[in-house]
């Protein structure tokens, strides 16, 4: 049997990665996708605490939502995209600086 | 017994080693086309983790929805912006990425400080139906039928959203009159030669 702390130190290790990636990237598609990985991370964390009370479901049920959910933001959030790099003609955020002056 | 703990071992280190080296892809690749199938590796590992946590209904949500649905949307997006998804290298605000690498590994290092504690309950013995579709989906219908609905309502939204803020502001009388305009030089052409 794995342990429930190595999913759990397996869920901190990835969600490190992607907090990182999403502070220190400037591609904005690059930036969305490290929120995807942090979203998997904290998805891996419920199901894993859920392992540990198995007479409920509550951990994956949420976790259920939470995928609902992070589709709904990726879909908003490319649209976004899309549309600052029409404005733009680049994807880098710190070119995002229109109301700067 | 002890070849099943074994093999249960090797797989959780094959997902773990496989999610862990899929974020770091996606993370450290300049090429976002590289960081999505880094991403869909991550993914792919981590719906191999649910499966080991007993919760097959939802690896296979995560496959079809992140794998399937949001990754190829990704895909899509980068590739309708094309080379300029990698945008050139400068250096302005590298203060702010260093000081934001620091903070996000200090404040990682912490959350996996805290979830490798020892005192989190371990794994209890499982009853058949532990996450199986059917006893999901009865919770989902009963104890959680308003969030159901509601996400629904939110999915619908964020569809609308999604288009209409892609599809950017053009005036409707060029939408109605371009067809006639491309047409009607065209019909010239073929009149003159």
């Amino acid at each position: 049997m794995i342990p429930i702390p190595a999913f759990l130190v397996l869920a901190g290790i990835l969600f490190g990665i992607g907090a990182v990636g999403f502070l220190v990237r400037r591609n904005v598609l690059v930036a969305l996708m490290s929120i995807e990985l942090m979203l998997n991370a904290i998805n891996l964390t419920f199901v894993a605490f859920n392992r540990s009370f198995p007479n409920q479901h509550t951990g994956q049920v949420i976790s259920f939502f939470v995928i609902a959910i992070a589709a709904a933001e990726a879909a908003v959030g490319l649209a976004i995209v899309l549309s600052f790099f029409r404005l733009r003609k680049t994807v880098r955020s710190d070119s995002a600086d229109l109301l700067k002056n | 017994m002890a070849q099943a703990d074994l093999l249960e071992r090797i797989y959780f280190g094959l997902c773990a080693v496989l999610a862990v080296a899929g974020a770091i892809g996606t993370v450290a690749f300049p090429n976002p086309i590289r960081g999505a199938l880094s991403l869909l590796f991550s993914i792919v590992a981590i719906a191999g983790l649910y499966l080991q946590l007993h919760a097959p209904f939802l690896a296979a949500i995560q496959l079809i929805v992140y794998a399937g649905a949001v990754v190829v949307l990704f895909l899509f997006v980068i590739m309708l912006i094309g080379p300029d998804a990698i945008p050139p290298k400068d250096s302005r605000a590298l203060v702010a990425r260093v000081t934001g690498g620091i903070a996000g590994t200090a404040i990682s290092l912490l959350v996996i400080m805290v979830l490798s504690r020892k005192t989190f309950p371990r794994i209890a013995p499982i009853q058949a139906a532990y996450g199986s579709v059917e006893s999901i989906g009865e919770l989902l219908f009963t104890d959680y039928l308003v969030p159901f609905e509601v996400s629904s309502f939110l999915l619908m939204v964020a569809i609308v959203g999604a288009v209409a803020v892609a599809r950017g502001k053009q005036p409707d009388p060029q939408l109605t009159k371009k067809p006639d305009a491309d047409v009607a030089p065209a019909a010239e052409e073929r009149g003159a030669s």
